[in-house]
């Protein structure tokens, strides 16, 4: 059924045989990147505001209020109006700090966010960075974010800074483990680490989140949880928690220097929803229910990138939802649902997934 | 932290974090609170005792209740309200006290309304206007009376007790001199030229009827300020008033024979 | 009912021992501590003590403080009280800042409120502030980071020793005064060793506006105008205790009406007060959503309050003699759909949200737990004393308004933690509600006014009244010479005890508990910097 899907691959080999023809390789080489670079930037702009906007809507509706209405239609240019605003503030520069380290933190961050974020798969073919151990690369860029996170910490000489950035040292690192444990178990059902195989195989065979029990479902909410831990999200958002260290790491921001870290933040909710959707959910894969082939060929037409942009922002809705309820944790109980619970029950897991897949007791 | 198994700590948080979750799922449908402000000025109920400015009625005639007596100045903890009188001569000669300028600093009131509630004419007033600001703070200082206006005519049996009014603000600690030794003053003086003596008795006797009639008038401002609405208080203090009022006469008249 | 109080006088050499035998007797609070500056008689003290376990029956001494000549300068001293209450510390710096008394043995003379460099005690009476300090600095303040205590040598000089507040290798934070979750500003350093807190040195003052002060100045009915503007979520009780304590001294009897009033309207303001901590602590705790909650709740009252005062947060109700508008028309139909309808509703939602949640219960249980004995010495009243196991509500003890008429539970807990002062208020809550479904149909009829003098003069003498704010104890006390202007008016603030006691609570736990901790003590700052 999957021939109904659109490779978009095709577009890609036919603009690289266009350039090809009419100029040297190196050129043509150099211009993709750029064309691509762009093509990242400006999708990852987009999407940050989309997703401000979003938040503040969603947030402001829980809340029984409205939400920003002020600028434009239902406050849609709202967040436009930040942005520039963000743009043309100062952006000062402290007499006690690492000069160095405190300009290179932010771009650490946010170059760890654009890393993973071009791991995602918009549709069939059209993934800007494919590698056969695309789990194992977007695991590794993820983590750079912790470094600038460190170092904004460290080089702000602010203790608020300081604390702030040690908290998330030890919440990152610690929720990686089980990001990773979890992915682990997901690549035991789908035997392959590469994000474009994923999803091919769950548009042949059907979502993962369905194929592997109870399992799925279990590492599925961890999964949620461990990547809410990971962007610094609510109710894990200790790192700058407002209300004991007034912003944490970003204390000492201002101006784009702190948007990167907004824009950041956003981001990372938005890659952590996309991977979700692409291990649990079928990324680019249409719902399809064995034996309905009608219903099956209608969900088949809708474009593969619209249900992954469905799925991403299922996913977001849940992970607000949480975020606007719950009231923030404190650092060893972080630790404490860690270590303590997410840790051993995603080793069960995995011990249990194993299994089940070399039995073959998966759909 | 409660006591409570693994398992069973997992299952009742996780039970308590739904039940949250239920909540603001909840909310998400339900009425909305912000007030859409300005959009809603139409229908924006502001509580008629809501204090957002102090105000001065006018009638239709552009008349107002003050008499000018500096109660409200001297009731008000911040010093917000100004008053400047003058005196002026009524047509039957005598002397009163008229308004010229009520100032109020609305930047430093305080909304306490022991201004209001000090007034024995119920003048002033606090109005629920809450569209306050302006971009200088000297906006901010008002003349209540408004250009041209007057203070109100008293029905007939207040009329003797009129001209005596302004003896009442004497309470103030205001350095104004009493009306009575003003008009003895003026007319003592060509006096002093001739007769030494006759001005000494002028003098002493403007000097005693003041006091007099200073008495009087406190005795007056007090009981205005503390019942404004009571009738038996009120016709006291009028008494009170026209007794100061014609030992002012009396001054007077001294004071001019004199000249 | 008279409020007058005719203190003990007892020497500067005895006061120690008179007041260890008092508390031995029972007398275990030290409710209010005030300096005073009586002229010829000399700076002294008034230390008004409660039996708070038992029938919270008063008694006040007063004491002259001692003059000495030293070294050219002259020194009034004291001997401390603070081995006897821990609250003693911090009332002493107090009245140190204000009446420069130094208490003999006290571990930490600093300023309290004043600015280190302030020259001058202005509360004496021959101070000449303006003078002494001609030009407001324009310079941050340099906080003291040293200790200084006064005792006595053989020869009887007083000497000083010093020492410093935090040890040389404290890794201090400093948690305010701009701080999201200071309630105000607040400034606490905090010395810290990795996420625990070791220690809290509160530095108060950033708002002190010297209303103790500008009241000896102002005429009786414009000092009410102040009280509003101290706690500004007890305005009602506040300003009902100055009320109460002006017009017990002159001798006025209010009409029923207006004691049933005002209780209603301290109750409102009580729920008012709680909905507010609710929606505060929530967010100080990260759960930003049920903060809104509690505020689409608390906006109700203010639109009662709207109606009927004029006024939502600067109320301005209360007068000498009775209360400055009727009840507003709509006042009972309204009361009574909120503690009917909204506010059983919104008490649902606080507890499935927050009250449940396992976040909020393993951040809450058995953090910062204060026993019985310490919120004692502390002076901690209201909903912290309580969650402590000690019953300390004035409208059970010491009845006042129309609270003799109406019958509610005293609620209180025992361990003293986070979770139990966060029960107490929102239990707080619906007691409220009961008293004033109790009162809300039978207003009696009758004047809301007692026809006054236009100068109100209280008579001469010294008098305290104390009603049960919404963070507990509020005491006024009135020294009068018989002028228009009273001599000496001190409020006993509810806050400060509360803050006074943080560095005790929150030793040893977490930096995110001292939030927890904060947020549940309910503390006011302009309550605290009068």
């Amino acid at each position: 059924m999957n021939e109904h899907i659109f490779d978009f691959s095709v577009v890609w080999h036919w603009l690289d045989e266009l350039m090809l023809s009419v100029m040297p390789e190196w050129l043509t080489l150099t211009i993709e990147c750029v064309l691509v670079a762009l093509g990242i930037i400006t999708l990852y702009a987009i999407f940050a505001m989309i997703m401000i906007y979003l938040e503040r809507k969603v947030c402001a509706f829980m809340q029984c209020r409205l939400g920003p209405d002020r600028v434009g239609p239902w406050g849609l240019i709202q967040v436009i109006c930040d942005v520039l605003k963000m743009l043309t503030k100062e952006i000062v520069s402290l007499r006690k700090t690492d000069r160095l380290l405190h300009g290179l933190a932010p771009f650490l961050v946010i170059t760890a966010s654009m890393l993973t974020f071009s791991c995602l798969p918009w549709n069939k073919g059209a993934q800007i960075l494919d590698f056969n151990v695309g789990v194992f690369f977007f695991l590794a860029a993820g983590s750079i974010g912790v470094v600038g996170i460190l170092l904004a910490g460290w080089s702000a000489n602010n203790k608020y800074s300081m604390i702030g950035a040690m908290r998330a040292g030890a919440q990152i690192i610690s929720y990686e483990l089980s990001i990773g444990m979890v992915m682990l178990t997901m690549i035991c059902l789908a035997g392959t680490m590469s994000f474009s195989e994923i999803c091919q195989q769950q548009a042949d065979g059907g979502w993962f989140i369905f194929r592997g029990h109870i399992l799925s479902v279990i590492a599925f909410v961890i999964y949620l949880i461990a990547g809410n831990a990971e962007c610094n999200r609510g109710p894990f958002d200790l790192p700058e928690s407002e209300s004991e260290l007034t912003a944490g790491y970003h204390t000492e921001y201002s101006g784009m220097d702190f948007g990167y870290y907004y824009l950041a933040e956003y981001m990372n909710l938005f890659i952590c929803a996309g991977i979700a959707s692409t291990i649990f959910l079928g990324g680019w894969a249409p719902f399809v229910i064995p034996g309905l082939d009608g219903f099956n060929e209608i969900m088949a037409m809708i474009p593969g990138c619209i249900w992954f942009l469905g799925k991403v922002f299922f996913v977001i809705m849940l992970l607000l939802w949480e975020r606007w309820t719950f009231p923030r944790l404190r650092i060893d109980q972080i630790l404490t649902l860690e270590w303590k619970y997410l840790v051993p029950m995603t080793m069960v897991l995995l011990v249990l997934m194993a299994l089940c897949v070399s039995f073959g007791l998966t759909f | 932290m409660e006591n409570q198994s693994y398992f069973g700590g997992l299952v009742s948080g996780v039970k308590s974090l739904c039940t949250g979750l239920g909540v603001t799922m909840k909310e998400l449908f339900t009425k909305k609170v912000t007030e859409r402000y300005p959009e809603n000025r139409k229908t924006n109920v502001i509580p008629e005792r809501f204090r957002g400015t102090l105000v001065m009625h006018h009638n239709e005639k552009n008349e107002h209740k003050c008499i000018g007596c500096g109660i409200c100045a001297m009731q008000c903890p911040n010093g917000s309200i100004n008053v400047v009188t003058e005196m002026v001569e009524t047509e039957d000669g005598k002397k009163k006290k008229q308004l010229v300028r009520y100032e109020y600093d609305h930047g430093c009131c305080m909304y306490c309304m022991l201004c209001t509630r000090a007034c024995p004419q119920d003048a002033i007033d606090f109005a629920p206007e809450y569209e306050c600001s302006v971009f200088d703070r000297k906006a901010l200082v008002k003349t209540l009376n408004l250009p041209g206006s007057k203070c109100a005519e008293k029905p007939k049996p207040a009329r003797p007790a009129a001209p005596a009014k302004p003896a009442a603000p004497k309470t103030a600690p205001a350095a104004e001199a009493d009306p009575a030794a003003e008009a003895a003053a003026p007319a003592a003086a060509p006096a002093a030229d001739d007769k030494l003596a006759k001005l000494q008795a002028a003098y002493e006797k403007a000097k005693a009827n003041a006091a007099a009639a200073k008495v009087a008038a406190d005795e007056a401002a007090a009981a205005a300020a503390a019942a404004p609405e009571d009738e038996a208080l009120k016709a006291a203090a009028e008494e009170a008033a026209a007794k100061a009022a014609k030992l002012a006469t009396v001054a007077e008249n001294f004071a001019k024979k004199l000249a | 009912m008279s409020n007058q109080i005719n203190p003990i006088v007892v020497a500067a050499s005895e006061l120690h021992d008179k007041l260890a035998a008092l508390k031995a007797e029972g007398y275990d609070l030290l409710e209010c501590l005030t300096g005073c500056d009586w002229g010829e008689e000399g700076l002294g003290v008034v230390y008004s003590l409660t039996k708070a376990s038992t029938t919270f029956e008063m008694t006040h001494i007063k004491c002259v403080a001692e003059k000495r000549e030293q070294n050219g300068e002259t020194i009034y001293t004291l001997p401390t009280a603070c081995d006897l209450w821990a609250i003693a510390n911090i009332y002493e710096r107090e009245v140190y800042d204000f009446y420069g008394i130094i208490f003999l043995g006290h571990p930490d003379m600093r300023r309290l409120f004043l600015r280190e460099d302030w020259v001058g005690f202005p509360f004496r009476k021959d101070d000449k502030p303006e003078e002494k300090n001609a030009e407001i600095p324009a310079t941050n303040e340099e906080i003291s980071d040293t200790r200084h205590c006064y005792t006595l040598d053989e020869q009887g000089n007083v000497v000083k020793t010093d020492s410093p507040v935090f040890a040389d290798d404290a890794y201090v934070v400093n948690i305010g005064p701009q701080h999201p979750s200071t309630h105000g500003v607040l400034h606490l350093r905090t010395a810290i060793e990795g996420e625990i807190v070791k220690q809290i040195d509160p530095h108060l003052g950033y708002i002190h506006r010297g209303i103790e002060k500008i009241s000896e100045s102002l005429t009786y009915p414009q000092t009410l105008a102040l009280t509003d503007r101290m706690d500004y979520l007890g305005a009602m009780q506040t300003r009902h205790a100055l009320c109460m304590c002006i017009e017990q001294a002159m001798g006025i009897e209010v009409s029923d009406r207006v004691k049933v009033i005002r209780t209603i309207m301290d109750e409102l303001q009580r729920i008012d007060s709680h909905c507010l901590f609710f929606s505060c602590l929530c967010q100080d705790l990260g759960a930003t959503t049920a903060f809104i909650y509690g505020f689409r709740d608390r906006e109700e009252i203010l639109k009662i309050f709207e109606k009927t005062t004029g006024g939502r947060l600067i109320i301005n109700y209360n007068m000498i003699g009775g209360v400055a508008h009727d009840l507003h028309e709509d006042f009972v139909k309204d009361v009574k759909h909120f503690i009917n309808e909204t506010m059983p509703k919104g008490l649902k939602v606080y507890h499935s949200i927050f009250t449940g949640n396992v976040i909020f219960r393993n951040r809450s249980i058995g953090v910062g737990p204060l026993t019985k004995e310490q919120v004692i010495s502390y002076g901690c009243t209201g909903g912290t004393g309580r969650a402590a196991g000690w019953k300390c509500d004035l409208r059970k003890h010491r009845p006042y308004a129309a609270y003799d008429q109406v019958k509610f539970n005293e609620i209180s807990y025992e361990s003293g933690d986070s979770m139990d002062r966060y029960m107490v208020r929102l239990k707080e809550i619906e007691e409220s509600c009961e008293i004033i479904r109790q009162l809300i149909d039978n207003i009696p009829e009758g004047d809301i006014q007692v026809k006054m003098k236009p100068i109100v003069k209280v008579p001469e003498g010294t008098y305290y009244s104390a009603v049960e704010g919404s963070r507990g104890i509020l005491g006024v006390y009135l020294e009068s010479k018989g002028d228009k202007s009273p001599y000496r008016l001190h409020y006993r603030s509810t806050g400060l005890p509360l803050v006074a006691a943080l560095d005790e609570a929150c030793r040893d736990y977490m930096l995110a508990d001292l939030i927890t901790i904060g947020g549940t003590m309910d503390y006011i700052i302009p309550d605290i910097d009068r």
